[in-house]
Parts: structure tokens; sequence; C-alpha cells
């Protein structure tokens, strides 16, 4: 299914139509950082329906493609607004089914962490040291005590999670999607691995000689990447390590609006469907935005791999 | 003389003395990151903090507004995957102290952060376990810090998303959890522990002005009183200075 083809450059909107369907089940990952909103917005663009979304944190990504009405079931470890409070979407959907039902699986952290590392690694199962004495056991049935079978007693295990598309948001990757990411590289390894088919999406395409430069900081392989899409800013509101800051005023921002449904929908209406594509949602939020989020820079030193020959 | 504070501001001071000598503590944001950083200048120099987000040895430059805080990458020691992190550092026992809060707590010091009512058909839903069930069962030691409210200590969780001392007495240690659970709960207006055979929390120290009556009126069960309740000063100007000039210039957790 995937090869090693020399150029997988797309736009996010054919990606989105090629490697994501109805009723999929799709992981656009990334901890608080590097969440590729404009894949997102795409999907509910192309109004994209019954999917099953997959993200430890759902962010304010998915509150926005559940109230567009794309999915019908959540798999997650932590549902809010982080540093800002409720997921108020989720949570009419959760509690009022509004838009639609929307079927919750919760795991803890290190439990959907071991599903995509398991996934990855296509193994039966993920054994952790968790859920012992906690509910969780008995509101999701994936998660099961097993006997040690070397004697130490019981160990929780979960099943290995195999996404249908995982997309990816990372600084760079060549026209092969070989793909570096430096800062907080949370589960994206794990979650590539896993999925079927895997969009990356960055913020700058290079030439394969800068990643062979730097061979450590390359997290996914071209190996298992479909679809390289280059889209700057692409993680906005969210943030890019060295690139941009998270835009905090939006979270507030969403904070307040996603209390009321048509407010959602009228922001959804103005800044997704109103919109052609992503840049046009970079250039509606205005450069001079960009240039505040623009951190100081600090870079480190370079090292030096020696040459051998 | 005295300066006057705010109900946080003792907590945060109260959390940070408890975290005297500490090497590494697992933190979330707000109060609990403020003390960590407020221990780090006074009483635990050596102190490294780790975050579930993927970071070893954290030296934020800014009050982190979350976990995944860029500041928290930017100057740390180590930043490693998620699996590394619950798998190299948590569950290889590297953790001496967890800082946990939650929606409700027990008397055994189980943790609700999960749902308020039924948990198919919730009445709020509550944003889950995050790391917090295996913090809770991995960490040697855990520190609770909530706000002493009457609908937070509840004599019966509405769901148990992490263990603490379970049903009380050995029952922890029975089922193998490797961390030896809570140790004390921080509020804002008085310290309680779980030093009792049963592993109940009881009251063990008060703030200033504050009775065991007031905090009796907060707990939803009979509380318990430890043999001697001490009482504890309030925060030193150099801890409110470090509070309000350095570590919350904006006043987001005062």
């Amino acid at each position: 299914m995937n090869n090693n083809r020399v150029d997988k450059l797309l736009s996010m909107r054919d990606a989105v139509a090629q490697y994501v369907s109805d009723g999929n089940s799709v992981a656009i990952e990334g901890f608080t950082g590097f969440i590729c909103f404009a894949a997102g917005h795409e999907i509910i663009r192309q109004r994209r329906r019954d999917l099953t979304l997959i993200r430890m944190t759902p962010d304010l990504i998915y509150d926005q493609m559940i109230a567009a009405g794309t999915a019908r079931k959540l798999i997650f470890s932590y549902m809010g607004n982080p540093g800002v409070g409720s997921l108020y979407c989720i949570r009419r959907a959760v509690e009022k089914n509004i838009p639609l039902p929307l079927e919750l699986e919760e795991y803890s952290h290190y439990g959907l962490v071991g599903r995509y590392a398991a996934g990855a690694a296509r193994m039966p199962f993920f054994a952790l040291r968790s859920y012992v004495g906690s509910d969780m056991l008995t509101a999701n049935p994936h998660i099961k005590l097993i006997d040690d079978p070397y004697g130490t007693g019981k160990i929780a295990v979960v099943p290995p999670l195999n996404p249908d598309v995982a997309i990816l948001h990372a600084q760079r990757a060549d026209r092969r999607g070989n793909t570096q990411i430096w800062g907080l590289i949370g589960m994206q390894k794990e979650v590539a691995f896993a999925a079927k088919h895997v969009i990356v999406v960055v913020e700058e395409i290079v030439d394969e000689s800068i990643i062979r430069a730097d061979p450590n900081r390359t997290l996914i392989p071209g190996l298992i990447v479909d679809a390289v899409v280059h889209e700057p800013y692409g993680a906005h509101p969210s943030y890019v390590q060295g690139y941009y800051d998270r835009d905090n005023d939006s979270y507030l921002a969403w904070d307040k609006l996603s209390q009321d449904t048509a407010a959602v929908n009228a922001w959804i209406d103005e800044w997704v469907y109103g919109l052609e594509n992503f840049a046009a949602y970079v250039r509606k939020i205005g450069q001079a935005r960009f240039d505040q989020l623009k951190p100081e820079s600090y870079p480190a030193l370079s090292v030096d791999y020696g040459r051998y020959r | 003389m005295s300066e006057s504070y705010s109900a946080s501001e003792m907590m945060i001071a109260v959390a940070a003395r408890m975290l005297k000598g500490a090497r590494t503590v697992f933190v979330g944001v707000g109060l609990p990151n403020i003390a960590c950083n407020l221990a780090r200048v006074t009483v635990a120099p050596d102190m490294e903090m780790i975050y579930e987000s993927g970071v070893y040895g954290a030296r934020p430059e800014r009050l982190p507004l979350s976990i995944g805080d860029p500041t928290l990458v930017s100057g740390a020691v180590s930043v490693v995957s998620m699996a590394d992190l619950f798998g190299l550092y948590l569950q290889r026992g590297l953790v001496e102290i967890a800082l946990l809060g939650g929606a409700q707590i027990d008397k055994h010091g189980n943790l609700n952060s999960s749902v308020i009512g039924d948990y198919a058909k919730p009445k709020t839903r509550l944003p889950g376990s995050g790391g917090a069930c295996e913090i809770a069962t991995n960490a040697q030691r855990t520190f609770m810090i909530m706000r002493l409210k009457r609908r937070a200590f509840v004599d019966k969780l509405d769901f148990v998303t992490s263990p603490g001392h379970l049903s009380g007495g050995e029952s922890r240690s029975r089922l193998g959890l490797p961390g030896k659970g809570p140790e004390v709960v921080i509020t804002d207006r008085a310290i309680l522990n779980f030093e009792n055979a049963e592993r109940e929390m009881q009251l063990s120290a008060l703030y200033p002005s504050v009775s065991e009556k007031d905090v009796r009126a907060e707990i939803g069960w009979e509380l318990q009183c430890a043999p001697k309740i001490e009482e504890v000063s309030p925060p030193s100007l150099e801890e409110l200075r470090l509070i309000r000039e350095e570590l919350d210039r904006s006043g987001m957790y005062r």
C-alpha cells in the first residue's frame, strides 16, 4: 500500500479526498502542539461523516469536527480544553446528542499510548501497570486484567489500535515524507507506524540532504507515508515548536463561543465553509498575528555525526 | 508583622514546603506548577519537574498555560515520547512525588475526574484520566491538592478514575500497586493525611483562623482527627514575594 515514491506532495484537499473516507477511523495527533487544524477544517469542508475520531486529547480541533457532525465515535484519554476548561461541543454531543449522538471509548494516557504502540509493532496487546482499582476497567471492556504468565500477579492489557488514517503535523519533511520533529514528540511515531495510511503536514518542505544530515531527528520515515502536505501555520491555533506559539487567545475565545451552539455554527460557516482552504484562513487571521506568535530564537548547537568513508 | 494573603497563596506555600528535598516531582499546571517552582527556589534546589507531555527537568521561563506548553521544552534536560515518559520514568519508579487533584475525592484518597452522575448517562462529563490513573498507581508518593468543598469531599465517588487507598487498610498493597498511595491532601484551609491503620483521611493541621468545625462543614463524612492537630504558619514575606513577583506575575492563580 505504501511505497517509496519520490514525490508525495499533495494539496490538503487532494490528500483528504484520497485518504479520508466516510466511516474511517482517523487520528489527528500531537500533544497540545502540532495539532493539524488545517486537516480538521478540510475534513469538515469535504463533509465527511460517521468518522471514528481518535486523539489522546480531543482539543478544539475535535470539538469543531464533532460540532460539524463529522463523527459518530470518539476514542480519547483526556477531554479538556488544555489549561482553559471544558470542550463544550463534545459535552453537548455526549450529554444532549447535539448535533448527533457520540459514542465514547475512554482510556488513560498510557493506555491509549499503549494501544498505538501495540498497533505500531503489530502486537496483540500492550501491558501496563495501571487500571487496577479503577472503574475504567468496567467502563471500557477493551481494557482487561490478565495473569502475568511469569507469576507476578494481575497486569492490565490494552489491544492494538490501527487507525485507517493518521494525520501528523511537523516542522519539516522531504518530498518522500521523511519527517523530522523536535519538541513534544508525544505519540506521533507510534500512531504513524500503527496507521494504515499516513498524511504528514509540514511547515517546510526540505531537500532529502537536510534530512540525511540529521538522521536522529527523523521520527517518521517516508516508507510509511502516503502524502506530504505543505501547509505553513497549519497547526494554528496550536503551536509548532520554534515556529509559532500557541494562540492562547483563540483557545480562550473558543471557551466562550463554544458554549453556544448557534455561535459555533456561525464560526464554522465563517472560518471553514466560507473559506476555500487553510491558506485563506491564514490570510484572514493576518500575518501580523503570526508575527506576534513567533518565538525568540533559541537554537541548539548543531552536532557533528562525522563522515566515514 | 503580617501581610495579607489569599487562600491560593497559602496552598501554594504549604505545598512547596511539603516538597522539601524532593528530587523528582510529577506536576500538572496551575497551582501545583507554581508550588513546584516555589519549592525549587526555596526548599528543594535539586528538584527536577516531570510532565506527562514527555518533559523531564523543565525550566519554564514563563508560567506554563498547559502541560504541553512549548516553554517546558526549551531548556529542559530531556524531552521524550509519552511511551518513554510513562514506561521509563513513571513505571520504572523514578517519580518520587506526584501532585494530583480531581473533581471528587473520598475518605481513602481515591479520585474521580471522569463523570458526575452515571457513567453511561453523565450529568456532567469531566475530562477523564489523562495520566492520572497510572500516576496514582506508580508514583512513589502522592500528594493531593484540592480546595476544600463539600461537593468535592464526598462519601462515595460517582466513579473511581484513579486509585488511592481503595477500600482502606492494606487493600492497596494487597492488589500490588507499586506506589505507596496518597500521603496528604493539601487544601485551602487545612492539611489532611492518611496516617492511621484504616488509611482514612484525617485532619492533621489547620491554617490560621480556621477551626475544626469549618473543615468538617466541607466534608461529606464523619472526619477523624489526628492525635495532635498542628497549626500551619502563614506564607512568609519571601514566599509571597516569590509567588507575586516571579512565579505568577499576572496573578492568574492567586
